[in-house]
């Protein structure tokens, strides 16, 4: 798939992927041999009928093609983007094993991009079952909250979304960049869920205008509770709330949901220092350093206690972050951020780590090498570790379940919460995760949800 | 949020009324977006109000509440200083301003308080000084159970530094900069007692003898130069004048 080059796309918040022509489409989909077991549909979270749709696709039949897509799956031009296919779908297609799996992820975004842009094309939707009567509130419209809201909607089920933001998406807008995920594709699936008949109430804060208890008392019949990502982590050293370190989910916030890559054209603004250390090791942390360049970092590292092989990120990501220069310092732990006297970071003392037996994550615990500790001259910091879960709810919500952690309980399968009616997936319940498992969350919950208000 | 290009900026309640759905919200016009929203007309609308956010200050009977106000912090001591009265405290309210015209609401905060102070710092109203100098004399000829300091970073930090020899419990509303608001992005972060607090949700109100001061105001101080260029840009834009 054709991308933006390196040195071009690291000075641009354009998307750094371009997509497939049609040609490219059709030779990839041609690739695909249709064979009966199906195996890349079991890989997909949200079991999407990959076959069929790359099947018109190849037959010239796109209004098909995106209809065979969207049954299952109300965000393709998102799961396009931001799946990790290679551990998903296309780690299960047949070709695999001989060679390249068909690139599933590839053929998806293209088929969403081409109805984004050809909507005239598209018949229109078809209409609501009739009404069971039944009102379902859906609380959070990231990736579990949008597919839940969904699902449910097409069953007949009146569902309303508080959204605590002033747009609707979740983490897919404040969270996601920009070049990996133009908002303008997501404001298109909130959109779509918005045609099927889903009402969103955005400045919404459940928790605090109404509790759980409060709505299912007035009128809804069952919650599903999709708020997501929390409160963010911090390293607990000395130093660290001095100025010019953020939470990824500061940087990330104002970055690509208040647009501060605008500023002052937008009002947020983001102090960009000339050397940014991002510590942590997922995607996230891959974002918040992309985005340092963007922004016209001169020097940006990504520090990670552990070494390559433990990266938490898709390989993607790292790559495209390499490519744009991102300087990886592995097994390197912060000990202490340095004051430049007016308070102001300007210095980050790091210990170099060596790899320890299996921790009980299955992964080499990181041990720090006495006497290692360097100092790295640095004015901006992200701390990118991950977030706990907004107590928000759990805090005002009697009966309802929660982990050490702060997660929400909720049965895997059915997502069904210890309290009555209440329903729950995705970060909220498995901490920081993929968008694509949210999204099977909020399917699963949505079956059982269904189910229980049709009294099956 | 004013519009698509807003930003997100924390507001204190002072009043609401549920039958008339009506808030009230009283700002100080000092940056970019507090003096848009000043220019704001009856009728006009901005694009998002989210709220109330964090924790309500809490009110019980503690026997004599002093609640000192600084500036237009009048607003947000209002509905404590009467939540106060309601819960049979005897309340004694400071409010103190730099003159006489920046004073508003005296009459309102005077109908909750069995006892009102005004200072102003240039002694155009009241008495010439700070807020702390009646506060000193209020500790030191009575009893009191507990005071609420809300008003500038600096004046609530003396404050609370006042009532600290004589050990009264004093709860702060600290003003942190704020994105989201509701407990997401960590930008908020104060250190009360030794431990990093997010004011969005466990905040605004802390302990004035537990924060480290300090910290507020450098973080507070984190965008002073961007505002200062929005300000300017906005100023360019709308021609450089308004009221």
């Amino acid at each position: 798939m054709p991308r933006q080059e390196p040195a071009v796309r690291a000075k641009n918040f354009k998307e750094v992927a371009l997509g497939y022509t049609p040609e490219m489409a059709l030779e990839e989909a041609n690739r695909c041999i249709q064979c009966p077991k199906r195996p890349c549909v079991d890989g997909c979270p949200v079991n999407v009928d990959i076959p069929d749709f790359i099947k018109a696709l190849r037959e010239g039949n796109m209004t098909e093609a995106v209809k065979a897509l969207k049954n299952k799956n109300a965000l393709p031009g998102v799961c396009g983007r931001v799946c990790p296919q290679e551990t998903q779908c296309e780690s299960k297609c047949t070709l695999a094993k001989q060679k390249a799996p068909v690139a599933i992820g590839r053929l998806e975004r293209y088929v969403a991009d081409w109805e984004r842009n050809n909507k005239s094309a598209m018949p229109s939707a078809s209409p609501l079952p009739p009404s069971t009567g039944k009102k379902v509130a859906v609380i959070g419209s990231g990736p579990a909250g949008l597919t839940a809201a969904a699902d449910l909607v097409k069953n007949g089920h009146a569902v309303t979304i508080f959204e605590a933001l002033h747009v609707g998406g979740g983490v897919l807008m404040y969270g996601i960049p920009q070049f990996r995920l133009p908002k303008e594709i997501v404001q298109n699936e909130v959109n779509f869920v918005k045609s099927l008949g889903v009402e969103l109430i955005l400045d919404a804060v459940i928790g605090k205008i109404d509790t759980l208890d409060e709505l299912l008392n007035n009128g809804y019949d069952a919650v599903f509770l999709g708020t997501g990502a929390g409160l963010p982590m911090f390293l607990n050293v000395s130093g660290e709330n001095l100025c010019g370190i953020y939470s990824a989910n500061e940087w990330l916030t104002r970055i690509n949901l208040m647009k501060a890559y605008l500023f002052p054209n937008y009002d947020t603004p983001l102090r960009m220092g000339k050397k940014v250390a991002v510590v942590g090791g997922g995607n996230v942390a891959m974002d918040a350093a992309r985005c340092a360049l963007r922004l016209g970092a001169e020097e940006v590292y990504i520090v990670y206690r552990r070494s390559e092989a433990e990266l938490p990120a898709r390989k993607e990501e790292v790559e495209n972050a390499k490519e744009e220069g991102i300087v990886f310092k592995f097994l390197t732990n912060p000990i202490r951020f340095i004051d430049d006297g007016k308070g102001w970071v300007n210095g980050m003392e790091c210990i170099e780590m060596e790899l320890g037996e299996p921790d009980a994550s299955g992964r080499r615990r990181p041990i720090a090498k006495k006497g290692s500790e360097f100092i790295m001259a640095i004015d901006t910091v992200v701390i990118a570790l991950g977030t706990t879960p907004n107590p928000l709810i759990a805090s005002t919500t009697e009966g309802l379940k929660t982990t050490s952690h702060g997660t929400v309980v909720a049965d895997e399968a059915t997502g069904k919460t210890v309290k009555d009616k209440v329903w729950a997936g995705g970060d909220i319940v498995t901490g920081a995760a993929t968008v694509i498992s949210a999204m099977g969350a909020g399917k699963r919950a949505a079956a059982d949800i269904d189910k229980f208000l049709s009294g099956k | 949020m004013i519009d698509e290009k807003g930003e997100r900026i924390p507001l204190t309640v002072a009043d609401c009324d549920a039958k008339e759905g009506t808030l009230t919200i009283v700002f100080m016009e000092v940056g970019k977006t507090t003096r848009e929203l000043g220019c704001l007309k009856t009728g006009d609308s901005i694009m998002s109000l989210t709220g109330p956010l964090g924790v309500p200050t809490h009110a019980e009977k503690f026997g004599t509440v002093v609640c000192v106000a600084g500036g237009f912090a009048v607003a947000p001591i209002m509905p404590i200083a009467r939540a106060m009265k309601q819960a049979s405290n005897k309340v004694i309210s400071i409010m103190g301003a730099r003159s006489k015209d920046l004073m508003f609401w005296e009459d309102e905060l005077r109908s909750v308080s069995d006892k009102l102070i005004i200072t102003t710092d240039d002694g155009s109203y009241g008495r010439k000084g700070l807020v702390t100098e009646p506060l000193k004399e209020i500790l030191e000829t009575e009893k009191v159970d507990r005071v609420i300091a809300i008003g500038p970073s600096v004046m609530m930090k003396f404050c609370s530094k006042t009532t600290q020899p004589f050990g009264v419990k004093t709860i702060v509303s600290l003003n942190p900069i704020m994105v989201d608001g509701t407990g997401m992005c960590g930008c908020c972060r104060v250190v009360v007692g030794g431990q990093t607090k997010f004011a969005c949700v466990d905040g605004p109100d802390f302990d004035g003898h537990q924060v480290d001061w300090d910290l507020l105001a450098a973080r507070q101080r984190n965008y002073l130069e961007e505002e200062k260029k929005a300000l300017e840009n906005w100023q360019c834009q709308c021609g450089g004048h308004h009221h």
